[in-house]
């Protein structure tokens, strides 16, 4: 809403406050002033002249030589590139030493020949936007009214002295889509009083139902339907004040009719359509729901398919208006309409909702509607435009008022004690205080013992609750006197959930152990939706996705962790390690909330280490991969019950993955890519893992017990196992684990070997194993028994033999 | 004979002075000390003396030997520590060249943020509360006073899944389920970070999923200056010691009054510049006291409860605090960017 600080004093005084004092004011108080515009844009010395003279410059075609008096001693010679300039117009005339909008000075100038004295000025030479200017004079300049006084400042008379105030109004606050809705507010800010237009109506002896009645079918979506009629009207433009306060407001002038139109909407925040009766094409007005495919062609010229959501205005038979939005194309006022209908209504919201957004045209009109206008203003806002019409298009007004109303006012009343307006703000105001943000407001209240019964005007269709009061108490009341105190009661310790905490000392661990937190979208497109997933399940697709790349919910982290290493590998970011914890979405039936599944996942490539001068370099691989996730299981103390199993899965190398199993249940992956991915993903070799974050964070984990630092020496002994290639060294270890019973202590493996000094087909792996006893030092003869019985077992389970 | 061993102790102390390294020290004491030494001949002759002159004789052989002794040890701990020093020091290295490096990642900047917030907040006495992404459309308007039609929740805004279910647009929902568990029982007392996502095209102010903290408080006898004095104190925790903050009347359906809470500009104190756009205050939060229709949902008798809510964007927070310039850089993981998150 653009508000006009001079036409604001029409209806408030503001004496002694500036636009942009008055801008802070009203921000403060709740509606935010975005900007206050300046409307002069720099101009000095801009007055109006008479073209006493006007004949073609000799030199020039589209010149014209006018002697224009501009109301100081001889008139002056003015050379004129407008086309429409001619004898007898009261014009805007910059005059030498005048200053335009960029600071273009005005000087004597010679033009083909010819001595020029000022300029003639079109308004957009005055920095009003082109799309304000009046059709007939956007190409051209503008022509005053012929009882502008000449040499009076131009300026003035344009409103460009004006400033305007931008509100952004909250949706709440609709009643700030008026200029009376915002006097009332300017007024309690400033406890002033509001100033309301007078009309003077004088009807005619005629009947207005002998030219016109009216019917509701659909009373809902129309509770109150108004109109008069005034006839012998002289389409012509309307008063330069009001053209200028439109323009000020953002609304191009149009004809006299017209204007006062959108001069009532703009006042009363009542939108206002006028019809040419005499193109009605009936005596009658039906307001109904549109008959599915019937079409209207609107004032825009834009032919419109209707159906049974969209609410017309009909002349009987065919509809003459999109009720609220737009008027028709066949009834419209044009220069030569001399009978004019006024409408005045009431729409309801949602059908008026319906048709914006069904035909996205949205107007002055239908903004209102759509926020809500205030019923009890519409028939007064119907008088008001007659009575503008009769003084400024010459009518006269058909006595009566023809009107379909089923509207019910009721008044609302809220109750509220001054004990409970403090209690809920934690503030000491008094009674008085109450009572005078009441009037200022011009609510009408009673007060008994601290008790307020407040009858809240129809204007303001947002307050119907205590709450509402209190906060119009509150932001009248000023958010700067509120105390600040913390909450008095029951005092709980804040504290993270095991489950949070866990959480945290993952991320913690895995950022030292070199990987950085990654965020990433969590919709992507149906290719990767399911790609790596740990579970799958039916997509979950958007209703309407702004794009294919973000229209499924992920099911797992890994493609959109790959699609960033691939982003900074594009960069020249060669080393990437990082880490995301997140959602995955696993559809539950229709109608159901999906599971949502916190997931941990990870993508490394490039060189994980790295000490250049000394010769150091190390490449990620599996066991680089491998190595971090083992950290995290010994951190969370379940090292002991997880496992890694060779695995293939769909995208990763067949024969460098794994699956994680806790307590045996798979719960994870890790594995590098497979080639074909890999080059999908324009990446080198890169591993990726994954893990459901919920079943490792969600175990049970005994806490931690001391248990007695070594007394005694333990013994060492070291075996070499030559088995068959096939055989994993996790089941070797876990054999020896099995074997060695209590007096193993740890188990090591330091060496690998496969080549020429085996056989074929053959590996071996080296073991070291410590036995130790918290009792005693243990006898030679002891480890050695055990020890045999370890190598016992691993030959019999995997005909393993001692490598020589 | 007293004369001779005057004279040995003095070769003796001269050989050791002049002895330069451990070997040639060594040969001294063989020399002098050793069994086949002079001093051991010196004592073979003893017996020579009558028993008057004998233990004198001795007591002098001692002192003698003694007196070699100690000056051998002396000049060995010297050549010990010359050794020690002249190895050192040809065990010299470049103290200036780089060191093995550290590998070491960080967290993203979101959510050092968030945990910031987190911590300041469960050291007032909150809990974290946390709820699903993808929710019903119940739980993310009508519970929050935003009933079917209401014009706020336009379809187009939003991304639903099919009409009941959408991806929620805000943490409220947590904030509507979390009192609805509490059955009409206060004090209910959180934050709830999270995923929020919204129909908007991705720019360098917009993101169609970004983070969300909200806070609630519901009990019997929570104030509007509560609200004040929480934010207060968060503004000066998070932001420095000497910010004040404001606020400014408002509109969201879910609270009643509604509040725009600004913080004293952090860059400038206050006095105006850039960061601010001139005004000395930036704005944070939206914030209000809880409508009673919320409550009233929920299962809280809005007679006797009542209670403050407010929220608040890390992504703006992050931005304003590290002059990070576009939201897309929280979504991008260029490394070249997170990496600059790794200090205190």
């Amino acid at each position: 809403m653009f508000v006009s600080y001079k036409w604001l004093q029409e209806y408030v005084d503001l004496t002694g406050i500036t636009a942009k004092q008055l801008a802070d004011r009203i921000t403060k108080a709740g509606i935010e002033v975005e900007r206050v515009e300046v409307r002069n844009k720099g101009i000095q010395g801009v007055v109006i002249g008479h073209v006493l003279e006007r004949e073609q410059h000799p030199n020039a075609d589209k010149l014209s030589k006018c002697l224009v008096d501009i109301g100081e001693g001889e008139p002056v010679q003015i050379i004129c590139g407008a086309p429409n300039v001619a004898k007898g117009q009261k014009v805007a005339v910059a005059k030498v030493g005048a200053v335009l909008p960029g600071n273009f000075k005005i000087k004597r100038a010679k033009l083909r020949g010819e001595e020029s004295n000022g300029m003639i000025c079109s308004l957009q030479e005055l920095g009003v936007e082109s799309k304000l200017v009046p059709k007939e004079y956007v190409d051209g300049i503008f022509v005053f009214p012929s009882d502008a006084p000449v040499g009076a400042d131009a300026l003035e008379l344009l409103y460009l002295d004006d400033e305007v105030l931008e509100l952004s109004l909250t949706p709440n606050r609709a009643d700030c889509l008026s200029m009376i809705g915002v006097a009332y507010e300017v007024a309690a800010i400033l406890g002033r009083s509001v100033k309301l237009p007078t009309i003077e109506l004088h009807e005619n002896n005629e009947s207005v139902h002998d030219y016109i009645s009216v019917r509701v079918d659909a009373q809902e979506d129309n509770p109150l339907y108004a109109g008069r009629i005034v006839k012998n009207v002289k389409i012509g433009p309307s008063p330069l004040w009001m053209q200028a306060r439109l323009m000020a407001a953002g609304i191009r002038p149009h004809n006299n009719v017209v204007d006062i139109t959108n001069y009532i909407l703009l006042e009363y925040g009542q939108p206002l359509h006028a019809f040419d009766y005499d193109r009605l094409g009936s005596n009658e007005i039906v307001v109904r729901r549109a008959k599915e495919g019937e079409t209207i062609v609107t004032l825009d010229d834009v032919e419109r398919t209707l159906t049974e959501e969209h609410l017309v205005i009909t002349n009987g038979k065919e509809p003459v208006a999109l009720a609220g939005v737009m008027g028709g194309a066949n009834s419209e006022v044009q220069d030569d309409t001399t009978t004019v209908f006024i409408e005045s209504a009431y729409f309801t919201s949602p059908v008026i909702r319906q048709a914006v957004k069904d035909h996205g045209l949205r107007s002055e009109s239908s903004t209102r509607f759509e926020k809500g206008i205030d019923p009890a203003r519409t028939k007064e806002a119907l008088d008001r435009a007659a009575a503008l019409m009769a003084e400024y298009a010459g009518g006269e007004i058909v006595g009566g008022v023809v009107e379909a109303n089923t509207l019910q006012l009721k008044d609302v009343v809220v109750t509220i004690t001054l004990h409970r307006i403090n209690r809920v703000l934690g503030t000491t105001i008094t009674k008085e205080e109450v009572a005078n943000i009441l009037t200022n407001l011009q609510f009408t209240f009673t007060e008994d013992n601290g008790t307020f019964t407040i009858t809240v005007p129809s204007r303001r269709r947002d307050i119907a609750i205590e709450e509402d009061i209190i906060e119009e108490v509150a932001r009248l009341y000023g958010y700067d006197h509120l105390p600040a105190t913390l909450p008095i009661g029951e005092a709980n310790p804040g504290k993270l959930t095991p489950y949070q905490a866990k959480r945290r000392k993952v991320r913690r661990y895995l950022e030292d152990a070199g990987l950085f937190q990654a965020i990433t979208y969590s919709l992507t497109n149906e290719a990767k939706a399911t790609m790596f997933a740990l579970e799958t399940a039916e997509p979950i697709r958007l209703a309407l996705p702004m794009s294919e790349e973000r229209s499924v919910l992920r099911q797992s982290l890994v493609p959109h962790l790959l699609e960033a290493a691939s982003y900074n590998r594009a960069r020249q970011v060669e080393n990437v390690a990082l880490y995301e914890i997140g959602s995955v979405y696993l559809a539950n039936g229709e109608h159901e909330l999906p599971n949502e599944k916190e997931r941990l996942a990870g993508v490394v490539t490039g060189v994980w280490h790295a000490h250049v001068w000394q010769g150091e370099k190390k490449a990620v691989d599996f066991y680089v991969a491998k190595g971090i996730l083992d950290g995290l299981f010994a951190l969370l103390g379940l090292e002991n019950r997880l496992e890694y199993k060779q695995a293939k899965r769909e995208h990763l190398h067949p024969g460098r993955t794994a699956d994680m199993l806790l307590d045996g249940k798979t719960i994870g992956f890790v594995g590098q890519l497979h080639p074909i991915v890999q080059k999908q993903f324009d990446l080198k070799e890169t591993y990726v893992f994954e893990l459901d974050l919920e079943a490792l964070l969600n175990v049970e984990v005994d806490d931690i017990r001391y248990t007695a630092i070594p007394r005694f020496p333990s013994i060492t002994r070291d075996i070499a196992l030559v088995v068959d290639e096939h055989v994993v060294a996790g089941e070797l270890q876990k054999a020896i684990i099995a074997a060695g019973g209590e007096l193993l202590k740890d188990v090591s493996i330091f060496d690998v070997y496969k080549g020429d000094r085996l056989p074929e087909g053959k590996k071996s792996i080296a073991f070291s194993l410590r036995y130790y006893d918290p009792e005693r030092t243990l006898t030679d003869e002891e480890v050695t028994n055990v020890h045999e019985q370890v190598i016992k077992a691993v030959e019999q389970q995997f005909g393993a033999t001692l490598r020589g | 004979m007293k004369e001779r061993l005057q004279q040995l102790q003095q070769e003796a102390l001269e050989k050791i002075e002049q002895a330069n390294d451990l070997k040639a020290l060594n040969d001294v004491r063989v020399a002098y000390l050793g069994k086949k030494g002079p001093i051991t001949e010196v004592l073979r002759g003893m017996g020579a003396l009558s028993p008057e002159e004998r233990p004198i004789m001795g007591a002098l052989v001692n002192d003698v030997r003694e007196a070699i002794q100690r000056a051998l040890e002396a000049k060995q701990a010297t050549l010990e520590q010359a050794e020690v020093e002249k190895k050192l020091a040809a065990e010299a290295i470049d103290v200036t060249l780089p060191g093995r490096p550290i590998r070491r990642g960080n967290h993203h900047p979101l959510t050092r943020v968030i945990e910031e917030i987190e911590d300041l907040f469960i050291g007032m006495g909150y809990t974290i509360a946390e709820g699903p992404e993808v929710e019903q459309d119940y739980y993310n308007f009508e519970a929050l006073n935003l009933p079917k039609g209401h014009p706020a929740r336009d379809m187009q805004d939003s991304f639903y899944i099919t009409e009941e279910i959408l991806l929620r647009t805000h943490t409220s929902p947590v904030q509507a389920r979390t009192m609805e568990k509490h059955q009409g029982r206060g004090p209910v007392k959180i934050i709830c970070p999270g995923k929020v996502y919204r129909r908007d095209n991705d720019d360098a102010t917009h993101s169609h999923q970004f983070t969300q903290i909200e806070g609630l408080v519901v009990d019997e006898n929570i104030r509007m200056s509560d609200l004040k004095g929480t934010l207060r104190e968060f503004a000066r925790k998070m932001f420095g010691e000497d910010r004040d903050i404001r606020f400014r009347p408002s509109f969201f359906p879910f609270t009643e009054p509604s509040v725009e809470v600004d913080v004293s500009c952090f860059n400038c104190g206050g006095h105006g510049c850039g960061v601010c756009k001139g005004t000395g205050w930036i704005e944070i939060l939206g914030a209000g006291m809880v409508h009673p229709n919320v409550l009233e949902m929920a299962g809280f008798d809005s007679k006797k409860y009542t209670g403050f809510a407010f929220g608040m964007g890390p992504e703006r927070i992050a931005m304003l605090k590290y002059g990070i310039d576009d939201i897309r850089h929280f979504y991008q993981n260029d490394l070249r960017f997170l990496q600059q998150f790794n200090r205190v």
